[in-house]
């Protein structure tokens, strides 16, 4: 009989020993069973062990959403290591980044970024193995660079033994901090297997559900939906976008999709558009996550998917999920994201730790082991994100968040305690961007805002004051555009001859919005 | 004959790339592989594309075989208008 699993990769491994012939995952018209996934990613991970990766060792997975970063992640863990997906969009100098934040020891990625990856693997010592997919080149790449499908052919297929527990991290998730850098939140298997447990039992997932995911897999919210998945034995039908709406519904009919997880950028797309010649009979829930979605929004979303359930969500990357909205309350409350995801607990505390009663204003903090494991190497920010908790040596998360409590005890989101914006559901660090634009040459002066949007949520401004030597709006975007992912890259451009300032001469953001 | 094209490739390097040097890849290359466009960026071709050629788009005729080259999507607005 086999046990409850306690590690991320033994999801893949349990239901591929319940379910061996059982399609789990559909993606760019391939359809490859549990056991076609488990036998890839155990040779891939035999792979890795062969070629010196291994416990804690961070393998940097720099891939778009396709089958092989499905059997990459599966084969990080499978080697014992901690696997770092990247957007498909980053560009190299952030790759570069974080690679050296993370000290990575391995790197895979697609064939179009072979010299990023020689270079990495000259310049950074921790960096061992490169293995690039879609090569067409039969010949090695050079020193430590590895073809995909000749890792697949020459290694076995049976699992390694590997002796990493639950207290081992499992991945770190990089994300957008106030500070500009970005920053890779440490999740342990214990974490990430206790978050898939309560948000399946939540969303009342089973075998029978197919689920349609067309979030990277870098951003959280994407990434769960696979683990999610695999836990309960489902199917995945992973797809790289939402670009083509219609494309994404023909395939929901086809495949039968019973789960939708989307995004409030997403939402307002459907929303527009008619769905009267697509049969979504099979679909049996929506969630929704990253902000909230207007009220209004979700009176026309349960009027267009008549008799599927909605679910109202709220997280952050440093403690996965957090609230949900009961199903039976979105009518009731349309306007809260809910209370606590099972088996955790979550209050308000003022600015001196002081616990909040009901209809107040106060900083979230959450309790509970989706509490993730701080910032990978950033003791500071990790101190100021986790504070002691009740027991001796245990941590909560100060979320940074404002929300108020009604008097049965729903939340309700107020606003930010920092100047994160949050545009197409993503976080997106004004410093970040301000600092990309500040190495532009004839930038005197920069910041970064988030407007309202009805698609985006909020749009990124910004606001540029040139030196002497002038500049043009589109000269600033296709420098945000070579240096940032195009989630990050600003909307409008707005060149002005001066900021307004505050009394010490800081730059007043409330003045431009 | 190219002239469709040609507009397509300078509005994709100006106003979706925001390049100074044009458009840098072959019409049939694909828009999503090459990180070209994004979810966001099709949404503007297909206004663009509305806009300067008077055609009408359907949400079932934004798929990536009308949309995910220059040459694709040059075609299907010739088809348009020779429709309309």
């Amino acid at each position: 009989m086999t046990s409850r699993p306690r590690l991320v990769h033994e999801f893949l491994e349990q239901s591929a020993d319940r379910l061996p012939a059982k399609v789990a995952l559909v993606c760019d018209d391939r359809r490859l069973s549990y056991q076609d996934l488990d036998d890839a990613a155990n040779r891939l991970a035999q792979a890795l062990v062969d070629q010196g990766v291994g416990r804690g060792d961070r393998v940097v997975l720099y891939l778009t959403n396709s089958v092989e970063l499905v059997v990459g992640i599966f084969a990080v863990l499978k080697a014992g290591a901690v696997f770092v997906v990247l957007n498909p969009t980053a560009k190299h100098d952030k790759v570069d980044y974080i690679a050296r934040n993370c000290q990575a020891a391995a790197l895979m990625t697609g064939a179009a970024h072979l010299e990023l990856l020689r270079g990495l693997l000259s310049s950074l010592p921790s960096l061992r193995v490169g293995i690039l997919t879609q090569a067409t080149e039969p010949q090695p790449a050079g020193a430590g660079i590895w073809r995909y499908e000749d890792l697949l052919a020459r290694y076995p297929n049976h699992r390694p033994q590997r002796d990493i527990i639950d207290r081992d991290l499992a991945c770190l998730i990089y994300t957008s901090g106030s500070t500009g850098d970005p920053k890779g939140v440490m999740s342990d298997h214990s974490n990430v297997v206790f978050a898939v447990e309560s948000i399946t039992s939540y969303l009342h997932n089973v075998e029978d559900d197919v689920v349609i995911d067309v979030l990277p897999l870098s951003f959280d919210y994407g990434l769960y939906q696979l683990l999610m998945t695999f836990s309960f034995g489902g199917r995945l039908v992973l797809e790289r976008g939402f670009a083509y709406p219609s494309q994404i519904l023909e395939r929901m009919e086809a495949e039968r999709v019973t789960g939708f997880p989307g995004v409030p950028t997403l939402y307002s797309v459907l929303l527009e558009m008619d769905l009267s010649g697509f049969n979504l009979a099979s679909l049996r829930y929506l969630s929704n996550t990253a902000a909230a979605l207007p009220p209004a929004h979700i009176r026309r979303l349960t009027a267009k998917f008549p008799g599927v359930q909605v679910f109202s969500m709220y997280g952050l990357t440093e403690t996965k999920r957090t609230l949900y909205l009961p199903v039976d309350q979105l009518e009731k409350r349309p306007d809260s994201v809910g209370i606590a995801i099972p088996g955790t607990e979550v209050w308000l505390e003022d600015e001196r730790g002081n616990r909040l009663g009901s209809g107040e204003v106060g900083e979230l903090v959450v309790r509970g082991r989706h509490v993730m494991r701080g910032y990978w190497g950033d003791e500071a920010a990790t101190q100021r994100r986790y504070h002691p908790g009740p027991l001796p040596g245990e941590l909560v998360c100060h979320t940074g968040d404002l929300f108020r409590k009604d008097e049965e005890g729903y939340f309700y989101f107020v606003g930010r305690t920092d100047d994160i914006i949050k545009s197409r559901g993503e976080k997106v660090s004004p410093k970040e961007v301000e600092d990309v634009i500040y190495r532009l040459e004839g930038v005197r002066e920069a910041a970064v805002i988030g407007v309202p949007d009805p698609v985006l949520g909020e749009a990124i401004q910004a606001f540029v004051v040139p030196n002497e030597k002038g500049l043009t709006p589109d000269e600033v975007l296709r420098h945000c555009r070579s240096h940032l992912e195009d989630y990050m890259v600003p909307r409008r451009v707005e060149i002005r001859s001066e900021l307004p300032k505050t009394g010490s001469g800081k730059i007043k953001k409330s003045g431009l919005r | 004959m190219d002239e469709i094209e040609g507009t397509l490739r300078r509005f994709i390097a100006e106003k979706i790339l925001f390049s100074g040097n044009g458009y840098p890849h072959p019409d049939e290359t694909s828009f999503l592989e090459t990180g070209v466009v994004d979810s966001m960026s099709v949404m503007e071709l297909v206004l663009f594309a509305e806009q300067t050629y008077g055609i009408q788009t359907s949400d079932r005729e934004i798929t990536p075989s009308n949309f995910d080259s220059v040459k694709s999507l040059a075609e299907f607005i010739r088809r348009k208008q020779a429709s309309g």
